[in-house]
């Protein structure tokens, strides 16, 4: 069962990502670029964590929590710099 | 199996709610809506695929994997505060909202009934 369901989620999640990058590269402004890019990593994380599954391998949890991590603190900086025109004051 | 069967669905939830958040930020007009996809429904939606997989490496409770709980823990903090560093940059930069102001909404509604007998 797992076999047939993880290839379907898996196309879900590419469809995701396309649609996360299609706003990144259309968005008509710079917070919906901001939101696009944040979606598109929140997403490869669910990439990682399905692959994990469909590999029965629970070493790709590291490099989605890597990924949690400097996602996070990119969308802040870009958000920061886009409200105080500097990142770091 | 039935576990098997559990875990499929979660995955299926899970990545069905992804793919609605992002369509959702593909589709929706405005920015202030567009932010509601990506907060709410992918967030969900990881958290979905998340418990599908903690399920999957528990093992039937023998090895409990708490690696999942870090992830989980962690993005559905930091999701609201970067949701909100978003639509503070939005405002900043004083993007439109499609929806009227409000006080076209009251001059709308006094257009509409004049005598201001409005039925609740």
């Amino acid at each position: 069962m797992l076999n047939l369901v993880i290839p379907v989620a898996l196309a879900m999640m590419t469809v995701a990502m396309a649609l996360n990058l299609w706003r990144v590269v259309r968005g008509p402004d710079l917070p919906d670029r901001i939101i696009g890019l944040d979606t598109l990593y929140v997403n490869t994380i669910a990439l990682l964590v399905l692959f994990g599954i469909g590999e029965s391998n629970a070493v790709y949890f590291e490099a989605a929590l890597l990924i949690a991590m400097m996602g996070f603190v990119g969308t802040v900086a870009l958000c920061k710099y886009l409200l105080r025109g500097d990142v770091i004051e | 199996m039935l576990l098997e069967i559990v875990i499929s669905l979660f995955i299926l939830i899970g990545a069905a709610f992804a793919l609605i958040g992002s369509i959702g930020l593909a589709r929706l007009p405005d920015f202030y809506m567009r932010l509601h996809g990506p907060t709410k429904a992918t967030t969900l939606g990881v958290g979905g695929l998340v418990i599908a997989s903690f399920l999957y490496f528990s093992h039937g409770w023998e090895d409990v994997s708490l690696h999942e709980i870090l992830v989980t823990l962690f993005l559905f903090i930091t999701a609201p505060i970067s949701a909100s560093l978003a639509s503070k940059a939005a405002l900043h930069l004083k993007l439109r909202s499609l929806a009227p102001a409000p006080e076209t909404i009251a001059k709308q509604e006094d257009a509409a009934d004049p005598a201001g007998e409005r039925q609740g």
